[in-house]
């Protein structure tokens, strides 16, 4: 079985994002960036099938200039078996994202594709679902388990009031919430040897998707602050201004 | 134009997100249609009619529809797309899960989670964790929006309008409900509580979260926790509060034992008041408390509950 599993090159999440000056977008010139920690869990997943004798290639697959390259060669590093960049410089939106992805998934033929459930810039999750529809496929998004028997998947899902499990038909989608698995490091050895795996390069313009824009971005800004608060004694004084100041208690 | 909001709802009642996803439409629209998909709904069909600012419910009421799996519902909602201009869901699990799938099938750009209604075309999003707000403007000719609850107030009520039921050829043959899980509690649910106490690691394990069963009791509040206390295992993931988990706002969050990581600053830090309780002063968490309280928990909640 051949596993899809696309990443993307973000801000690293330790990172506080800060808004320009002009309002016009997060400032990302000399930020630390690093792949999506949810496309990490991606990866791991995709790997573990393979460990697991399930998945026989992991391909993975990104989508931006030269630079998430570096991502890439980490996903090899990992004990994926091949990368694809889908180069393009153009700002994209989730939908231009899922039908590039639709081309590659109808060229690779994965039965499955596992991606992260979002990214932590644009905090979108559209991405997989998009996928899975363009496909036609099932869908298994906010995974936090993982099985695959019999042509089917069964997927145990993160949902508001608790956990729901669904048994998809492969092909399939699905997306990695953080409880799914933890993620290796990449060793030295490995990262010398992903060197020399194969990394191909897809100019995003011979897909043939258009990626106009569709939503125009106006305005960045910085969330209102909130006030600086007080440092109260004890609890009898937080009772107190509870009741009387913030009125929030009776 | 008009907009039709898909219905949040569970075992045969309708939540609280609906209200105020219905109140995100109305600085749309004064043209709101209600969708309850789903099998044996009357119920939550009626509280959806008596919503303020609803003009009509739509029932499609067919098995298939039963756990609201994205690809039946999805199916459903393209079949009606055609009559409106603008479809919102709440950005909960299920809202998530089925409307870019509804996009995608429709060829738009999705915005999620928006906090804002500028007009008909440009809405306010938080991006980067809630870092920066984003003011986005759509120029796709249908909308196709989920709404972060918890940005809007719940529209009051109104006398029941006419409910109507559809028929519907969605079919499903990709994937089957197996079973779910679902997490018991008799406190109100986190994402529509006005009170909000929440552990993080500093409760040490699961067992002290009963630490703070009475204060809830008391202030009817739901008991939230940070990442770190549930991946700790301390308390279920349906309880995490953050941008991983539920994104709350409630009049009165108590964080205790929270150092205040960013992605748990996502989840709480739109609450009215914020009370941190930790040991460390310098937790970062004191930063957007209005009032925090320097002390060990352990000597400190047992206190608070009998000052209550």
């Amino acid at each position: 079985m051949k596993v899809l599993v696309p990443i993307k090159r973000v801000i690293d999440y330790n990172v506080k994002a800060r808004v320009k000056p002009d309002n016009s977008d997060v400032d990302l010139t000399n930020v630390k960036m690093a792949m999506n920690p949810f496309c990490e869990i991606a990866v791991e997943e995709a790997i573990r099938l393979k460990e697991a004798g399930i998945a026989t290639e992991v391909i993975a697959v990104s989508i931006g200039d030269k630079a998430c390259q570096e991502q890439l060669r980490t996903a090899l590093a990992l004990g994926a078996d091949k990368a694809i960049q889908i180069d393009t410089d153009t700002k994209l939106e989730s939908i231009h994202v899922a039908k590039l992805l639709s081309k590659l998934v109808e060229q690779e033929q994965p039965e499955l594709v596992i991606l992260g459930k979002q990214s932590i810039d644009s905090d979108n999750n559209q991405t997989g679902q998009m996928l899975a529809a363009l496909t036609g496929r099932s869908q298994g998004t906010f995974a936090s388990k993982v099985v695959v028997e019999g042509g089917k998947a069964l997927v145990t899902r993160e949902v508001d009031g608790g956990l729901q499990t669904v048994s998809l038909s492969l092909p399939a989608v699905v997306t990695t919430d953080l409880r799914l698995n933890e993620p290796r490091y990449a060793s030295l050895p490995n990262i010398m040897k992903a060197k020399r795996k194969p990394l191909d390069v897809i100019a995003a313009d011979s897909l043939g998707v258009d990626l106009a824009p569709r939503t125009e971005l106006l305005k960045v800004e910085e969330p209102a602050k909130r006030e600086a608060g007080i440092i109260v004694e004890d609890v009898a004084e937080l009772v107190n201004k509870l009741k009387t100041e913030a009125k929030v208690i009776s | 134009m008009s907009v039709l909001v898909i219905a949040e709802h569970e075992q045969g009642a309708l939540k609280p997100e609906t209200a105020k996803v219905i109140n995100a439409a109305a600085k749309i629209s004064d043209n709101i249609t209600v969708l309850v998909a789903g099998h044996s709904v009357a119920t939550v069909a009626e509280s959806a009619s008596k919503i303020a600012g609803v003009t009509a419910v739509i029932v499609a009421d067919k098995p298939v529809f039963e756990h609201q799996l994205a690809e039946s519902t999805a199916d459903l909602v393209v079949e009606l797309a055609a009559d409106y201009s603008h479809i919102l869901a709440s950005a909960s699990t299920t809202g998530k899960n089925t409307l870019p799938r509804v996009a995608a099938l429709l060829d738009k750009s999705q915005i999620s989670e928006i906090i804002d209604v500028i007009d008909a075309d440009t809405f306010k999003r938080p991006i980067y964790a809630g870092n920066a707000i984003a003011t986005v403007k759509s120029s796709e000719d249908k909308k196709i929006i989920t709404v972060r609850a918890s940005a809007f107030d719940a529209q009051g009520e109104q006398a029941a309008v006419a409910i109507s039921t559809v028929e519907s050829a969605a079919d499903n043959t990709l994937s089957e409900f197996v079973s779910v899980e679902q997490t018991e509690s008799e406190r109100p649910e986190l994402n529509a509580a006005p009170v909000v106490i929440s552990g993080g690691r500093g409760m040490q394990n699961g067992e002290n979260f009963a630490l703070l069963n009475g204060i809830a009791d008391k202030l009817g509040a739901a008991i939230g926790a940070s990442r770190a206390a549930v991946d700790a295992g301390f308390v279920p993931n349906d309880m995490q509060v953050g941008q991983t988990g539920k994104i709350v706002a409630p009049d009165l969050y108590i964080a205790v034992g929270i150092s205040g990581a960013i992605q748990h600053l996502a989840g709480m830090k739109d609450s009215k008041v914020i009370v941190a309780i930790n040991k460390d002063p310098d937790a970062p968490i004191f930063q957007v408390a209005d009032y925090g309280l320097v002390a060990d928990l352990f000597d400190v909640l047992p206190e608070l509950e009998n000052a209550l």
